[in-house]
Formats: structure tokens, sequence, C-alpha cells
């Protein structure tokens, strides 16, 4: 049995204990906003909170999640994911879409450690969230955009 | 009558003392130089094969992030040392290494783990360094993290990450030999007086 809690809500669940956390979360939670890209930590697709900190859920095992708190793209929020919501549809960051719930995982994690990132901050923390529709620049911007909001 | 042969033969040979395992030679294998100081530099170059070894040395650089594999390429995804040597502020190593190795479910190999992890700090890097640089660094309290010789023995010997270097997880070379022979070395190279190669 794994304990946890995703998004608010207990789960006890009875599950081979090396099943990635993503595999969880979509098969079993049906909470298909987390994505798969790669399973093997290279994509950043898969990106989810873990006890308040990013954590890559592909390569999570769901044996290393007992007694935590997890919360996805459906649940994330608080000040620095609010400003990203906000400033992501103000200028329509996605193209596909599939990457953005890792973006924007990490582009709160981000926020929160340094409210007002650097370009070179930017991207040493966005390094590891692939986009194959390259939105980089607007994910760029929407970042700066998300802290000026903050700062106020 | 046989059987009993055998017995015989498979105790002695399981007390025998280590001599070497998997390219790492025990301090025994350096008994028989007479010199104390030549000896302890010859049981610092053994344990050098662990020092230099790619599995100790990615996670050694000099400057900037980790290097990976046993070609020692840069780091995939790219990664930046990070205030804490523990990568960037919203990317540490914690977002994808957890506390032990973990089998990739896609695709051959693992992603490694251990509780800690992170990057040796700038004044313990060594990736490139000679091995008479090494020796002076790693006995600096300055550079080692203010570890005295017994401090280095018992890191050696016993940290959990150090060990790590051994069960690296699959698709990763282990460092040669054991942690328990590279703790022994590195009794026998302080009792011997901790020598330099020059
Ligand atoms: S799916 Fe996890 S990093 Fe790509
Ligand atoms: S928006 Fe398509 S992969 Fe990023």
């Amino acid at each position: 049995m794994t304990t946890f809690r995703v998004n608010g809500r207990d789960h006890d669940l009875d599950i081979d204990p090396d099943t990635p956390l993503l595999w969880v979360l979509r098969d079993e939670l049906r909470l298909t906003g987390t994505k798969f890209g790669c399973g093997i930590a290279q994509c950043g697709a898969c990106t989810v909170m873990l006890d308040g900190m990013p954590r890559r859920s592909c390569v999570t095992p769901i044996s290393m999640v007992e007694g935590s708190e997890i919360v996805t793209i459906e649940a994330i929020e608080g000040p620095e994911a609010d400003a990203v919501r906000a400033a992501w549809t103000a200028i329509d960051v996605p193209q596909c879409g599939w990457c953005q719930s890792g973006q924007i995982m990490s582009a709160t994690a981000l926020l929160q450690a340094i409210p007002k990132p650097t370009d070179g901050d930017i991207n040493d923390a966005m390094a590891g969230n692939v986009c194959r529709c390259a939105t980089y620049v607007r994910i760029r911007q929407a970042i700066h955009d998300a802290a000026k909001t903050l700062e106020g | 009558m046989k059987h009993v042969m055998w017995a015989v033969a498979t105790a002695v040979f399981c007390a025998a003392p280590v001599w070497a395992q998997d390219g790492l030679s025990g301090p025994d294998a350096f008994a028989g130089i007479a010199d104390e100081q030549a000896r302890s530099v010859a049981l610092f170059e053994e344990m050098g094969k662990v020092l230099t070894h790619p599995r100790c040395l990615n996670c050694h650089p000099v400057t900037g992030g980790p290097t990976q594999g046993d070609d020692m390429h840069p780091h995939s995804p790219p990664v930046v040392r990070g205030e804490a040597d523990f990568g960037a502020a919203g990317m540490n190593c914690n977002v994808c290494h957890g506390t032990a190795n973990m089998q990739l479910t896609s695709g051959s190999g693992s992603i490694p783990g251990h509780e800690p992890w992170s990057l040796a700090p700038v004044s313990m890097g060594w990736q490139g360094a000679s091995l008479a640089d090494i020796c002076t660094q790693i006995k600096d309290p300055e550079r080692n993290g203010g570890k005295s010789l017994e401090d280095l023995h018992e890191h050696n010997a016993h940290d959990g990450l150090v060990g790590w270097g051994w069960e690296p997880g699959e698709g990763r070379t282990p460092a040669p030999g054991s942690q328990e022979l590279f703790g022994a070395l590195t009794r026998a190279w302080i009792d011997t007086g901790a020598a330099c190669p020059s």
C-alpha cells in the first residue's frame, strides 16, 4: 500500500512500488493534464510538485512518494502559479500544448525561488523543459511578465 | 575424501586476504615495498584508480556542472552547479534524482539516485587534475571541507554517496573494487604517512 495526497485528496493504492508516479497519475487517478514525453527525465513534460518542489514524475517510483503531497497542473495555485497562468494566457504561450503543464510547473517553481529572474536564471531553471513547438521566446516573455505582476 | 579436500580448499580460499577485486588491489599487495614513503605513494596511486574513475569524477567537476557516462560527456539535460552545488533555483538535482537509483520504465538503464545527492564543492573538484594534485587537495582542510585524515578515512570507507560509486545502477560501470577495499587502502595510506605522488 502506498499512501499519498494528490491535489488535496488522500489516496491509498495497492500498486507495484516501482511504478512511476506519472503512470499512477494518468492511468489510475485519470489526471491526464500531466504529460508523458520521454519517460527518461529528458523533456520535463511530466513535471509535478512533490512536497512543494518540482519533480519529474516519470522517474519517480510510487514508493518514493509515501506520505507526500503532490500537486498537478489541475490544481496548482498560489500567487506565483496564478501570475504564471495569467501571463501564459495573456500572450497565448502554448502552441500544441503538450509540454506546457511541465513548463508551467517549472516556471512557477522558478518564481517561487527567484521572484525576479534574469534571462540567465530562466535559462538555468527551464533547461530541462523541452518544447518541440519552440515556444521558448513566449515562455521567457511570460515568465518576465508574471514576475512584473508579482512585484505589484 | 574428495569432498573433504574440496571443503578445505574452499575454506582456505575464502579465508585468504582479499588481494584484489575487479581491478583494485588491497593493501597487502603493497606489503613488499620496504620504504614506507614509497609504499604510501603506491597505496595512494591505487586509491587513484577509484578517485579518477568516471563514477567519481562526474560529480567532482572543477567548475561547472556535472558530466555523465564513462566518456564523461556533459550532463543532459543541461544543468548548472548552482549556489549550493545542487543545481539551479527551480531545477535542482532532486527534480530528477531521487533517494535511490531508479530503473527506467521506458527503455533500458536507470536514473541514479541517493540520499543525499549533490555535486562535490568546487574546492573538491578534480576532473583533469594529476594524482599528485588530487592528493594534496584531498589532504588540505581548507579545500576538503575541514576534514582530518581520520575524517577522510571515514568518508572514503563509509559515506553513502561515495559508496554509490560501486552501486551505480544499471547502465553504469561501477568504480573498481569495493568501498571496503577503498577504505582499507585509505587506512593503510594514512598509517604509512599519507604520502603524495610527486
Ligand atoms: S516524460 Fe518525464 S521528463 Fe520526459
Ligand atoms: S507547445 Fe508544443 S511541445 Fe511545447
